[in-house]
């Protein structure tokens, strides 16, 4: 499968998915760590993919979503962000009712 | 010209901000002293007025697009309206996140 489906794929069966840097244990950047720090703090599972373990992913995805750097967060298959966006929206809890949103209409799915 | 100069004077022109703040944060990484890597801007304009984070980021992303593709590691991005910024970001601007190893170009 060439990349861009496998990142199509990716969106579209993790309703929630952070691409990062590292793991969210073992973040490998400053800003990552802070993006997947604020989704833990949502409290609702989320998937992420390491780009640093796959670059053909981190080649391809900035110019597939026109968003040129890492982090990035992805809901219900819509870019949210990067790492400021994602923890401005924390801080207003915006990024809360979201992931909440999300996480709900997908257990409703199930 | 320097990278961060560019940044400024492009940025300037496309949206007439009321505040502008390019910092060079390349020092607080793992690059060599003096390397114009990373990048943090604050940008306070009547343009983005009634526009979400991630239209104002696009915006400023598709000005900086060169330097993005060509010179530019990471950039912080602190996006307000007048009345954003002057009821608290103007004195609660976000700081950087330390590095931590993953900007080595692979």
């Amino acid at each position: 499968m060439d990349t861009i489906e496998r990142i199509k794929e990716q969106i579209a069966e993790n309703s929630i998915l952070l691409y990062m840097k590292g793991s969210p244990k073992l973040p490998s950047c400053g800003f990552s760590s802070q993006a997947s720090q604020a989704l833990i703090s949502c409290e609702e599972k989320f998937a992420y993919i390491d780009i640093l373990q796959n670059p053909d992913i981190r080649a391809e995805l900035p110019k597939y979503a026109n968003w040129p750097t890492f982090p990035q967060l992805w809901i219900d298959g819509e870019l949210v962000g990067g790492c400021d966006i994602i923890l401005e929206m924390f801080q207003q809890g915006e990024l809360q009712t979201l992931i909440k949103e999300s996480a709900a209409k997908n257990k409703s799915k199930q | 010209m320097t990278i961060q100069s560019s940044i400024e004077e492009k940025l300037l022109s496309a949206f007439s901000p009321l505040h502008l703040d390019v910092v060079n944060e390349s020092n607080q990484h793992n690059v060599a002293p003096g390397s114009e890597s990373h990048f943090k801007v604050i940008i306070v304009t009547s343009e983005f007025e009634g526009e979400r984070l991630i239209k104002r980021h696009r915006a400023v992303n598709a000005v900086l697009a060169i330097e993005l593709a060509e010179h530019i590691h990471a950039l912080a991005l602190h996006t307000y309206t007048e009345k954003e910024w002057n009821d608290y970001y103007a004195d609660n601007t976000p700081l950087s996140p330390n590095c931590l190893g993953g900007s080595k170009k692979s």
